[in-house]
């Protein structure tokens, strides 16, 4: 701590110079931690995916439903403990930008297969009565400022009413939340039976079955078992686990991951060449004053430690002015997306994450301009200046 | 004068430059009792600031002995030599050498950051070392706003924060007025005579030599007394 204003002073020896050079990193951590929070979004349904649970789709892909009658046959099948369904309903609130999961769904069963849900009895039990009833996440609730007793009208893209009308409205019995405070709870659930009656087409069917494991049951097999059952029928189907199916849920926005990398990578190599760049001629500027520091008695290893200090300094200037501006359009963006993309977060982890890669980028920038301060020939270095 | 504080035996110093070996001191012997202010004269070339450099434990000799205080620095390794040096020498150079982005008394208090002293006994021991030269009120100038004399004083301040037995002097008036090289000078004397510190400088300036106690002349590798002051 003692060498700190030397570095300091140092740092800030061409002023325009290490501002630039901050406002370079300052953008990179920026664009780090907007990604982060949004790639956060996209694999938040693959962390909190339960291992005791198994997603039943149909073989050909998600969009192909399911008949209803599998639901017994797959709850007799051996290992499995219980059984529900789910069906994508794809519409909006008032306005196409206003989308958010609507699922159809056996209130109990699907409860029951989501204990993490949570939800004052009283209200659970107003919508398991009430045939045109829903509930709707906190998350939902919070983003268009709904309470229970409100009536919502959702507008379908796929599923039109018998009665030809795309418009369905839903009374809101209930508001739950989840324990887990990394799932979305961006979702609106409806009575299956409503949804079975009212649509105009593909009666009988679902979009996808939920199964949980019984205990000490193998994963593998039952997959296996399942799918034996409906193999040659006109509707196969696939088993996987809950992250499988949340990931290739995903996969219909792209590669994100991938995306998401391959542009990080892009921004930090051009950072390390602009900050290296930095320290290099800063470093080239005071060859003399290094080699007057050694000849005072100054260590290679002190020199070398105040070139990377320097290095790491400027990094940590710029990334964490980037991370608190990303922290805070973050948390506007989660609000203002809840329903679009729900889960939009800056984790503890990808902090810790972008402050492990200040310094490692404070490293790399500096590692050779203070490797070459280290090995400076004290007697060259003065006859030169 | 008393014991010796430095002694040179049979040193020697080549240089390879290219495929030439350059002898720049040949066979040297040289002792220099505590207390001395020397003044090292000789053309460009002859081996003065060679000699220096040895004295400072900022170059080895390819043969021969270097022993400063006890020391033989010819056998230290880099790190116990930059250890050693922040604690018994203190150099001076022509150009003064001050760091640009500090204060007068931070430049001043840079020797003390290797020691285990406080903050407030860093700072309390540079502002005696700013006083000792005459610069206590300029303390908080950069050295952009001192004159060329002013910044000298200041080295002379960082050269004796840490009370370094031995002061080096590499042509510490070679950039200054007559008048404020004598001023230099004075203060160099005042150094010698009144704190005790041995002095070693290296002058072109045969008028600069003259405050020395006793001048050597080095030429070609090879030192010759001139004279006694």
């Amino acid at each position: 701590m003692k060498y700190f204003r030397l570095i300091w002073k140092n740092a800030w020896r061409k002023k325009i110079r290490t501002l630039l050079t901050i406002l370079s990193v300052f953008v990179a951590f920026l664009l780090f931690a907007l990604l982060s929070g949004i790639g956060y979004a996209f694999k938040g349904g693959v962390d909190v995916a339960d291992a005791e649970r198994l997603i039943i789709i149909h073989k050909v892909s998600l969009i192909n439903l399911l008949p209803i009658s599998y639901q017994n046959r797959v709850a007799s099948t051996d290992g499995v403990e219980s059984v529900t369904h789910a069906t994508w309903f794809g519409g909006y609130y008032q306005d196409t930008r206003n989308q958010f999961p609507q699922f159809p769904v056996a209130p109990q069963e699907y409860f029951d297969m989501y204990p993490e849900f949570n939800i004052p009895n009283e209200q659970f039990e107003a919508f398991k009565r009430n045939r045109t009833g829903a509930v709707v996440g906190q998350e939902l609730a919070d983003t268009y400022g709904w309470k229970v007793g409100d009536r919502i009208p959702i507008q379908a893209t796929i599923w039109s009413r018998a009665d030809g009308g795309r418009t369905w409205e839903f009374d809101l019995e209930g508001i739950f939340s989840s324990d887990d405070p990394r799932g979305s709870t961006a979702l609106l659930l409806f009575q299956y039976d409503y949804f079975e009656e009212a649509r105009a087409f593909a009666k009988g069917t679902v979009g996808w079955y939920i199964l949980r494991l019984g205990k000490g049951a193998d994963a593998v097999q039952v997959a296996r078992a399942v799918d034996a059952q409906f193999e040659n029928s006109p509707a196969e189907t696939k088993t996987s686990t809950e992250a499988a199916f949340a990931q290739s849920f995903m996969k219909q926005y792209g590669n994100i991951a991938l995306i998401v990398t391959l542009i990080l990578g892009a921004v930090f190599f051009t950072l390390l060449l602009v900050s290296g760049n930095t320290m290099s001629q800063s470093v080239r500027e005071r060859i003399s004053e290094l080699a007057v520091l050694k000849t005072l008695g100054f260590t290679d290893r002190a020199v070398l430690g105040i070139v990377l200090s320097e290095s790491i300094l400027i990094m940590l200037m710029g990334g964490l002015l980037g991370l608190a501006l990303g922290w805070v359009i973050i948390q506007g963006l989660a609000q203002k997306m809840a329903g679009f993309l729900p889960g939009i977060f800056l984790s503890p982890g990808a902090i810790s994450a972008g402050i492990a890669m200040m310094v490692a980028a404070g490293i790399l920038a500096g590692i050779f301009p203070a490797f070459k301060a280290m090995r400076l020939s004290i007697i060259d270095a003065l006859a030169r200046a | 004068m008393s014991d010796v504080l430095a002694r040179l035996e049979g040193v020697s110093r080549i240089y390879q430059k290219g495929k030439e070996k350059v002898e720049v001191l040949h066979a040297l012997d040289l002792e220099i009792p505590d207390g001395d202010f020397v003044a090292i004269m000789g053309p460009s070339g002859s081996g003065k600031t060679t000699l220096l450099n040895l004295l400072g434990g900022l170059d080895k000799p390819t043969a021969g002995t270097v022993t400063v205080g006890g020391a033989e620095l010819s056998s230290m390794s880099n790190s116990q030599l930059s250890n050693w040096r922040s604690n018994h020498v203190g150099f001076i150079f022509q150009f003064y050498n001050l760091l640009p982005v500090l204060t007068a008394h931070r430049n001043v208090e840079l020797p003390l950051l290797l020691t285990s002293f406080s903050s407030k006994e860093r700072a309390k021991r540079a502002s005696i070392a700013l006083d000792i030269v005459g610069l206590a009120d300029r303390a908080k100038h950069y050295p952009r706003e001192l004159s060329g004399g002013q910044e000298q004083r200041v080295a002379i301040a960082r050269a004796i924060v840490s009370d370094p037995s031995l002061l080096l002097c590499d042509e510490p008036t070679g950039d200054l007025d007559r008048d404020t090289a004598d001023e230099i000078l004075r203060l160099l004397q005042v150094l010698n005579k009144d704190h005790g510190k041995t002095i070693v400088m290296v002058t072109h300036d045969a008028q600069a030599a003259e405050f020395a106690k006793r001048i050597l002349h080095c030429d070609k590798g090879t030192l010759e007394a001139m004279e006694a002051a």
